[in-house]
């Protein structure tokens, strides 16, 4: 025995070594040009849509283009970014994007839209995949029902939203009203105070589906047998939730997370309809859009876009660094 | 130390019932086996008694204590998963700590016990890798250390060596077989459809079918004097051999004619009565040996297959009957398909069983 396998390797690993090279490099380079054929139009198409596109957003936003002459459009340098006009007497002001007060509010309107409602629909969307994931009569018709508001386009929840958070004839001032939480009507959608609230109840009640759905299917991964595993030691089931279930769905949690931000970060349609020129509210891309399609700022809106670009490209690496690092450590 | 008393315990799913009232008693320490095909009910009594599964009807009592509604932390059991049920994300430490830490043990004694049941289980070096660097004997290890580390009153195994290959099998089979003798009074429940694991792990079998006990009973008991053709036909490889007989003679010993055999005695009283009833005449293949050069034998038949184990030859013979007799010979015996060959069996070796399925005694078994 010893012999054969002492002798058998270097005669096997000498006809590889004459054999294979000629014959993995051709089989391999089959298999790319398999591959780039099969990613061809994938990439056309991706590059029609979204690196062109892109690539003009970056453009204008270095020029003075505007939407009557995008052809004319002149390279300006960073103006459209950051400008320092000197007055001549020894005073200046800066103008642009990074020195605009209005963006830097609707930056922060993103933000704070962002944080408060991917936190709100995570815990309930977590909260009802729980619910839908443990057996109960009629659970396929819930989890069907549940998916509804995620369903219905956005620009339509908007708008039916906005009738019932009507100031007067809302059905939302009607109900509150008749169980006396509040005394008189409020303009859900135009005050300043519950304007942005408006919305993300809104986002929280079309979007949390989504989340539950995505939290669900990393529930479903998780083994059965180690819940009554941990019924037997007689572990609490509260414990159960922390140590057990929620660092096995964590990963499903984290991409659920980033899905959610990055959607939320770009809002507009949900904004445009229920609170329109509602400083309160006004986001990023609802900013980029004034001033690319209203205001006639086209190269100015660029810039918008730009920078919106940016931020969310961003945070999408960092965020993937550090949830990776994350689960590189708990596992 | 612990006691089970299984009293007409019932379950059902909905309108299916699947256990039909089991009555068992388990004596303190003991190793019982639940053996049956698959669906017979095994299982779902094991997670009865580990109150996992709701009882229909009946009681179920541990050390004369109603156990019926109380959780499985408090009825004191500890069970090993088939599938090992490890947390996946804990190490084998955390694995074997995590149900001790809520019993308010202080970390000192957390510590010695995990410790100590590990190097029970010779998984010390492991006890900080995660359940997937391990391999699936380990895994097994891991589980069985976490129940051990619970310190339970009764040990509860579901079909615990399934998921291994046939040699790790073996050994991990005589390491629970050592587990039970190193941990006196420690009552152990084993479910498997392994019959081999069965006869070598259990003080008592009990062989299910269809959610019915068929027979309790030691290992050699239900080999020797099994009370219907199920437990007869289910422990044993091959299995039995049964053959319809019809009774010819009665009196303290039974004249039986089988389908496609000679006229033979069994030595079973049947009363006069029974002349020419249908019964089944059963013998395994092992008790079958060739008839002498020129002998008649019981059976008389033509080789229609010859499979050589090397220890063992098996035959498999058409005698005209429904089914192929198998014989089991001793050693390499020089057989060829096609030639006609002729068996016989010892008298004491014949089992015969009503038209029922019910076995009709063999005094001269019992007397032995």
């Amino acid at each position: 025995m010893a012999q054969v396998h002492s002798s058998a390797p270097p005669t096997r690993h000498a006809l590889q070594a004459v054999a294979r090279p000629a014959l993995k490099s051709e089989l391999s380079r089959q298999r790319r040009r398999s591959a780039w054929l099969f990613l061809a139009p994938m990439l056309v198409v991706l590059a029609l849509v979204a690196a062109w596109p892109l690539a003009r957003t970056i453009w204008f936003s270095f020029t003075d283009a505007s939407l009557d002459d995008l052809s004319g459009a002149h390279f300006v340098g960073l103006r459209n970014y950051l400008e320092y006009v000197d007055y001549g007497d020894g005073t200046g002001e800066y103008f642009g994007l990074l020195a605009d007060g209005e963006w830097w509010g609707a930056v922060w309107n993103t933000v704070r839209y962002t944080v408060i409602s991917v936190a709100i629909e995570t815990v309930l969307g977590l909260v009802f995949a729980l619910v839908l994931n443990a057996p109960f009569p009629g659970r396929g018709l819930v989890r069907a029902a549940v998916l509804i508001p995620w369903a219905i386009p956005t620009i339509v929840s908007a708008k039916m939203w906005a009738w019932m958070m009507n100031d007067q004839f809302g059905i939302l001032n009607d109900m509150l009203q008749s169980i006396g939480v509040i005394a008189h009507p409020i303009a859900w959608t135009a005050s300043p105070e519950t304007a942005i609230w408006a919305v993300i109840i809104v986002d929280v009640w079309k979007t949390t589906p989504f989340m539950a759905l995505l939290i669900l299917a990393g529930l479903q991964m998780v083994p059965g047998d180690i819940y009554e595993a941990a019924k037997i030691d007689g572990v609490h089931p509260v414990k159960v939730f922390w140590r057990v279930t929620l660092p096995l769905i964590r990963p499903a949690i984290l991409v659920a997370v980033i899905f959610r931000a990055l959607d939320a970060l770009r809002v507009f349609d949900l904004i445009y309809v229920l609170t329109p020129n509602n400083s309160q509210t006004k986001s990023m891309s609802v900013f980029a859009q004034e001033n690319l399609f209203q205001f006639d700022k086209f190269a100015y809106g660029s810039a918008a876009s730009t920078f919106l670009f940016l931020v969310i490209a961003m945070i999408t690496l960092v965020y993937i660094k550090a949830a990776r690092l994350e689960l590189g450590g708990g596992r | 130390m612990a006691t089970l008393k299984l009293t007409g315990v019932r379950k059902a799913y909905g309108a299916v019932e699947v256990l039909h009232g089991i009555d068992l008693d388990i004596r303190s320490g003991e190793f019982v086996v639940f053996v049956g095909p698959s669906g017979c009910g095994k299982s779902t009594l094991l997670r009865v008694i580990a109150g996992l599964e709701d009882i229909t009807g009946g009681t179920l009592e541990i050390d004369g204590e109603v156990v019926n509604a109380m959780s499985p932390k408090r009825r004191g059991i500890a069970m090993v998963f088939q599938s090992y049920a490890l947390y996946p994300h804990m190490s084998v430490y955390d694995n074997m700590a995590f149900g001790l830490t809520l019993e308010k043990a202080g970390k000192a004694e957390i510590d010695r016990r995990v410790r100590e049941a590990a190097r029970l289980l010779q998984i010390e070096p492991y006890l900080d890798r995660l359940p997937k660097q391990l391999s699936g004997g380990q895994r097994q290890r891991v589980a069985i250390g976490r129940a051990i580390t619970r310190d339970p009153r009764v040990f509860l195994f579901d079909e615990p060596l399934s998921n291994l290959d046939a040699a790790l099998r073996v050994q991990t089979r005589i390491e629970i077989a050592r587990l039970h003798e190193g941990m006196e009074g420690t009552t152990m429940i084993y479910v498997t459809h392994d019959q081999v694991e069965a006869m070598t792990l259990a003080d008592r079998i009990v062989v299910l079918n269809k959610g019915h006990v068929e027979q309790v009973g030691s290992p050699m008991e239900l080999y020797a004097r099994p009370d219907n053709l199920f437990v007869a036909q289910f422990i044993g490889s091959p299995a039995m051999n049964v053959l319809p007989a019809t009774i010819e003679a009665t009196g303290e010993t039974t004249r039986v004619k089988p389908q496609g055999g000679a006229l033979v005695s069994v030595p079973v009283s049947t009363p006069t009565a029974a002349i020419r009833q249908a019964v089944h005449l059963g013998v395994r293949p092992e008790d079958l040996t060739l008839a002498p050069a020129g002998g008649d034998g019981l059976f008389r038949g033509v080789v229609t297959l010859v499979e050589k184990l090397g220890e063992v030859t098996l035959v498999y013979l058409d005698t005209g009957g429904e089914k192929p007799l198998t014989a089991k010979l001793a050693g390499d015996v020089p057989l060829e398909r096609g030639t006609t060959i002729a068996l016989s069996a010892r008298p004491e070796a014949l089992h015969l069983f009503g038209s029922d399925g019910r076995a009709i005694r063999q005094r001269m078994r019992l007397a032995a």
